[in-house]
C-alpha cells in the first residue's frame, strides 16, 4: 500500500524540528468540523439583505438566545444518546412536566437556588428511571422514551390540572431573561444617550479570549515538545485570531443591548462541561467506545450498561435545566409546554454532524447545528413568515445537512 | 475464440491519498483455476472489484478485456450479465430467507410482476445437486454452517449461467474436510469449463488446485507462473509475495515453563439460546508461566466458546466449573474483572468484536487500559499520543500516524492494534482467538514473534488456532478439542498433523 504520502511535510514557515501538517491535510481533515460554521454564517448574510442586517442587530442576536437557548441545552444532552445509538423522545414532555414541579415550587416559597436545584434533581431521577429500562431491561431507549413522552406529558396535565401556573413573580425568569449587568446592577461604561456599552459581557469576552489563547499555546508548545505534529505557525495564529474576533463581536453584540445574558453563561457552562466531558474524560471515551462498537467496548472490559444509564441521567438532568430555562421565558408554566422539544434537539444533532449509525457527534457540532435552526427560525421570524414557513424551511434544512453530511464522509472515505 | 477469458493491461487504481493497483498485468486462460496471491493490502480485493464494476468505468486506468472485447461496467449488474460472477470473501446471502429465494434473488423471471416460486424451487435442487449441497431448498440460510451458507453463494453464481467464478478467500472461514470438499468442487466446474479466479492465503491450496499462480505486491503485479510448468513451491509465492526470503516462519523458541498458573476444572458451558445443549462438556486444563498452549480442532468444537465463557462470561447462559488463578478463585463475573484478575483476551473477530472501526488507531489502543493514562477520570492526551506511537513503532503497524482510522487499515495492521491494546493492558494470561486469521505471511511471522516475546517474558499464552502448523509451530503443549470436549493432549515433542486430526475426529 502506499503509504505515508499525505501527512508530513517537515517544516513550513521557518519552523525548525516541528512537524506541522500541511494546510491541504488539515483542510481536508477539518473541512466537516468547519463547514457548519460556514453555513451558519452563510444563513445569516442570506437572510440579511431580506431584512435589512438587522439580525446581525445587538438586540436581536441576544433574543436569539434567549429565545432558543432550551434547544442547545437538550441538543448537548441528544447528542450523548445518539452517540450510544439510543434517542430521546421525551424531553419535551419532560421539560413541561418539570416547568410545572418547579413552577409551584418556587410559588411555595422555595427560593430560586432551591427551584433549579429540584430541577436538576427531578431530571436526573425521570433520566435514571428510563435509564433502568434502556440499559438493563435492554428495552429500545425509542420504545421506553416514547412511553416517557406520553406518561410525563399525562403527568403534566395531572399535577396542573390542565391549567397555567403563573409564577408569583419575576425571580424565577432571571435565569432565562435576565443579563449580568441587571442583576448586579452595572450601568453602562459608555453612554452617549443613544449607544450604550454595558461592561460585564465585555470583560467576560477579554477574559474567555485571553484563556483560550494562553490554553491553545501552552498545548501547542507541550505537543511540539513531544514531537506531534502541529499545525504551521501562520494557520495556528489565524485560527486563533478568527476564533477571538468572533467572540468578541459576539461580546460586543451583548453589551450594546442589555449585557450579558445569564441564560449564555448557562449554556456556556454547560457545553463546556459537556464539550470536556466527552474530549478529555476516561467516561467520554467509554461513551464514544460503547456507540462506535458495544460489543468491542465490552470486551475491552467497559460497562456499557453503566455507561448508557449514565447519558440518559445527563439528559435528564439537561432536560431539567431546558425545563427552568424555557418556563422562565414564557413567566408561566403551560400544560402543553415543551411541545416538539425533542424533535428540534434531535434535528439540531444531525444538522450538527452527529452519525445516525452512533460513535459519532460533537457537542460544539450540534451547538452550530442548534444556532442555524434559530438562524433560521428567527430570520424568518424577522421576515413575518409564520411557524407554518418555518416547518417546511427547516425540513429542508435537516435533510440537506444530513445529505451533506454523508456525501462529504463517503468522500473522505469514512463510509 | 482467444486464448485468454480475461485480460488486464495496465491497470492503475487510485484511491485519495493510496494508490491500490500499479500497473497490474493479468491474464487468465479460459478453462484454467487461476489464483492470485499477495499479503493483505496487496491490491487483491481492489482488483477483483474493478473486474467485476464495483468501481465503474472511469474510476480507474488501463484496460480490462473480457471474452476479448473491452469492458465498460458501470455496475456489478452490467457484470454478472456477461457471465462474471463474484463471490466475496464475507458472504452476501440474506440470512432470513431459504435457500432457494437466496440462489434466485435479483434475477428471477416473473410475470406480471409475479413470482412462480414452485419453479424455482425445483431448479434451485439442480444446482443444489451440482454443488453437492445435500438440504431442502426451503431451508432458511442462517440455519446452515458457513460451509454450506459457502456452498449456497456458488450455487447463485451457477444460476446466474457464470463463464468465470471469482473467489475471494473462499476457504477462510470454512474447516479442513469442508475447505477439502470446495477445491473438489472448483476443480469439477474445470472440467465442465467453467473458469475460476481464486484470491487465497492458504498456499497449499493453491498450489493443489490453480493452473497459473499470479503474485501482488504492493498494488503491482510481481510474477505469474505456471504452476507444473515452473514447479512453484509455497516458499517461492511467499519470496515474491513479500519481497524476501522468510526462513524462519515460526520463530525458534527455548520454553521453559514454569509453576501453572491457571487451572480450569471440569468446566462446562451451556448454549445462550437452548439453555440445555452443553457448548463445552467438562473441561479440565492448566496453563504454566512462561508457556504457549494451542486449542486446536474443527469449526464449531467450542474453542471460542471456552475461552470467552471464561474471560467475563461473554459467552453462554450460564457456566459450571472452577477457574482457579495462582491458585485462587477470582471474580471472573465481567469483563473488567477478568481484566483484573490478569486476563487478556484477543477475539476471533477482530471487526466486529475487537476494533471500533470508525475509531483511530491511537483510541483502539487506548481504550481498554484508559486507567493507566488518566488521572482524576481526565485521559491525559498526550501521554496517550506517546503510548500509542511507541506500539505503532514496536509492531510496526504501518500507517501514516496514529490518528488513521482503523477502517482504513489492513487486516494485518488491524490485528497489531487489537494485539497492541491487550499488550497495554498488560496481562499476565494472554488469550488469543485465531491470531493469525486473514492476515498475510509477513504480519503473520510478526505476530509469532511477538507471542514469544510475551512468553519469554513470563506471560502465560493460550492460543486458539484452526492452523495445524501454526499450532505445532508455536506452542508447547496443544489441546485437542471436539464437540464441546477435550479430547487429547499432545506435547511439542510429540504433535504431527495426523496426530491431531486423529484424535479430534476418530475417538
Amino acid at each position: 500500500m502506499a503509504m505515508n504520502n499525505m501527512s508530513t511535510n517537515g517544516g513550513n514557515m521557518g519552523d525548525k524540528n516541528i512537524r506541522t501538517i500541511d494546510f491541504k491535510t488539515l483542510f481536508r481533515n477539518n473541512i466537516r468540523n468547519y463547514s457548519m460554521f460556514l453555513i451558519l454564517a452563510l444563513i445569516m448574510l442570506i437572510f440579511a439583505p431580506m431584512v435589512s442586517w438587522r439580525n446581525f442587530g445587538a438586540r436581536n442576536l441576544t433574543n436569539i438566545f434567549f429565545q432558543y437557548s432550551y434547544v442547545l441545552i437538550l441538543a448537548v444532552g441528544m447528542v450523548q444518546c445518539i452517540i450510544i445509538l439510543g434517542i430521546d423522545l421525551s424531553v419535551g414532555s419532560v421539560c413541561a412536566f418539570v416547568g410545572a414541579l418547579t413552577a409551584m415550587i418556587y410559588n411555595s416559597g422555595a427560593g430560586m437556588p432551591m427551584t433549579l436545584a429540584a430541577a436538576l434533581v427531578i431530571g436526573v431521577s425521570i433520566g435514571a428511571f428510563q435509564g433502568f429500562w434502556i440499559a438493563y431491561m435492554k428495552i429500545p431507549a425509542f420504545i421506553v422514551t416514547l412511553a416517557g413522552m406520553m406518561l410525563f406529558r399525562g403527568l403534566t396535565y395531572i399535577v396542573t390540572n390542565i391549567n397555567p401556573i403563573s409564577l408569583k413573580d419575576n425571580g424565577y425568569s432571571y435565569l432565562a431573561t435576565g443579563t449580568v449587568d441587571e442583576v448586579l446592577k452595572l450601568g453602562p461604561i459608555v453612554d452617549t444617550g443613544s449607544f450604550r456599552l454595558y461592561p460585564a459581557s465585555l470583560v467576560m469576552g477579554v477574559a474567555l479570549v485571553a484563556l483560550y489563547i494562553i490554553s491553545e499555546v501552552i498545548a501547542r508548545n507541550k505537543k511540539i515538545a513531544n514531537g506531534f505534529e502541529v499545525s504551521s505557525t501562520l494557520i495556528f495564529i489565524g485560527k486563533l485570531a478568527t476564533i477571538s474576533a468572533l467572540v468578541l463581536v459576539l461580546a460586543e453584540r451583548f453589551a450594546e443591548y442589555r449585557g450579558l445574558p445569564i441564560v449564555v453563561l448557562v449554556v456556556g457552562t454547560t457545553v463546556f462541561v459537556f464539550h470536556f466531558i466527552l474530549n478529555n474524560t476516561v467516561l467520554g471515551r467509554y461513551i464514544y467506545a460503547v456507540g462506535g462498537n458495544s460489543r468491542s467496548a465490552k470486551l475491552s472490559g467497559i460497562n456499557s450498561e453503566l455507561i448508557t444509564f449514565i447519558v440518559f441521567c445527563f439528559m435528564g438532568m439537561l432536560a431539567g435545566l431546558a425545563a427552568v430555562i424555557s418556563t422562565g421565558y414564557m413567566n408561566t408554566a403551560l400544560p402543553q409546554a415543551g411541545l416538539n422539544f425533542e424533535l428540534d434537539a434531535i434535528a439540531a444533532c444531525y444538522i450538527g454532524g452527529v452519525s445516525a449509525g452512533g460513535g459519532i457527534g460533537t457537542v460544539v457540532g450540534v451547538i452550530v447545528g442548534g444556532l442555524v435552526m434559530s438562524a433560521i427560525n428567527n430570520g424568518m421570524s424577522l421576515m413575518n413568515l409564520g411557524q407554518h414557513y418555518q416547518y417546511v424551511v427547516k425540513a429542508m434544512v435537516v435533510l440537506l445537512a444530513v445529505f451533506y453530511d454523508v456525501y462529504t464522509r463517503r468522500k473522505a472515505g469514512l463510509g | 475464440m482467444d486464448e485468454y477469458i480475461l485480460e488486464i493491461k495496465n491497470l492503475t487504481k487510485e484511491f485519495p491519498g493510496v494508490r491500490a493497483l500499479d500497473n497490474v498485468d493479468l491474464r487468465v486462460k479460459r478453462g484454467e483455476i487461476h489464483s492470485i496471491c499477495g499479503e493483505n493490502g496487496a491490491g487483491k480485493s481492489t482488483l477483483m472489484s474493478v473486474i467485476s464494476g464495483v468501481y465503474p468505468k472511469g474510476s480507474y486506468e488501463g484496460q480490462v478485456f473480457f471474452k476479448g472485447h473491452e469492458t465498460a461496467y458501470h455496475s456489478v449488474k452490467d457484470s454478472e450479465k456477461e457471465g462474471l460472477a463474484i463471490i466475496h470473501q464475507e458472504l452476501a446471502l440474506s440470512p432470513y430467507l431459504s435457500i432457494y429465494e437466496n440462489i434466485f434473488l435479483g434475477h428471477m423471471q416473473t410475470k406480471f410482476g409475479i413470482i412462480n416460486w414452485d419453479r424455482y424451487i425445483k431448479e434451485s435442487n439442480k444446482y443444489l445437486k451440482i454443488v453437492g449441497l445435500n438440504e431442502p431448498p426451503e431451508t432458511i440460510v442462517s440455519k446452515l454452517g458457513v460451509g454450506k451458507q459457502q456452498l449456497v453463494e456458488i450455487a447463485r453464481a451457477l444460476s446466474k449461467k457464470a463463464d468465470i467464478l471469482i473467489l475471494d478467500e473462499p476457504t477462510s472461514s470454512l474447516n479442513d474436510d469442508e475447505s477439502e470438499k470446495l477445491l473438489d468442487l472448483i476443480l469439477e466446474f474445470k472440467k465442465q469449463g467453467i473458469t475460476s479466479v481464486m484470491i487465497s492465503h492458504k498456499l497449499n491450496e493453491v498450489l493443489k488446485v490453480a493452473d497459473t499462480v499470479t503474485v501482488l505486491r504492493d498494488g503491482k503485479s510481481v510474477a505469474s507462473y505456471d504452476v507444473k510448468a515452473d514447479k512453484l513451491t509455497e516458499s517461492r509465492i511467499i519470496k515474491d509475495m513479500v519481497g524476501r526470503d522468510l526462513t524462519h516462519r515460526f520463530p525458534d523458541r527455548k520454553s521453559q515453563p514454569g509453576d501453572t498458573v491457571m487451572e480450569v476444572k471440569n468446566w462446562t458451558v451451556y448454549h445462550p439460546d437452548f439453555h440445555k445443549i452443553k457448548v463445552v462438556d467438562d473441561v479440565s486444563f492448566f496453563l504454566r508461566k512462561g508457556e504457549i498452549l494451542a486449542f486446536c480442532g474443527p469449526m464449531g468444537a467450542g474453542r471460542t466458546e471456552l475461552m470467552m465463557s471464561i474471560f467475563g462470561r461473554s459467552y453462554g447462559s450460564r457456566s459450571e466449573g472452577e477457574v482457579l488463578i495462582n491458585g485462587k478463585k477470582p471474580d471472573l463475573g465481567s469483563c473488567r474483572a477478568a481484566m483484573n484478575a490478569g486476563l487478556g483476551y484477543i477475539s476471533e473477530d477482530r471487526k466486529s468484536l475487537g476494533l471500533i472501526l470508525i475509531q483511530d488507531i491511537k483510541t483502539n489502543i487506548s481504550n481498554a487500559s484508559l486507567g493507566k493514562i488518566s488521572r482524576f477520570g481526565i485521559v491525559e492526551g498526550h501521554q496517550e499520543m506517546l503510548v500509542a506511537e511507541k506500539y505503532r513503532k514496536d509492531l510496526n503497524i504501518r500507517s501514516p500516524s496514529v490518528h488513521q482510522m482503523t477502517r482504513n487499515l489492513s487486516g494485518g495492521n488491524q490485528q497489531k492494534v487489537v494485539v497492541s491494546r491487550s499488550l497495554m493492558a498488560d496481562p499476565d494470561i494472554f488469550i488469543v482467538d485465531e491470531p493469525t486469521r486473514g492476515i498475510d505471511v509477513g504480519a503473520k511471522s510478526e505476530i509469532y514473534s511477538i507471542l514469544n516475546d510475551m512468553a519469554a517474558q513470563g506471560k502465560s499464552i493460550i492460543m486458539v488456532s484452526s492452523e495445524l502448523p501454526e499450532a505445532l509451530g508455536m506452542a508447547d503443549r496443544i489441546y485437542v478439542m471436539n464437540e464441546g470436549k477435550i479430547k487429547g493432549v499432545l506435547t511439542h515433542e510429540e504433535a504431527t498433523q495426523e496426530k491431531i486430526m486423529h484424535l479430534a475426529l476418530v475417538n
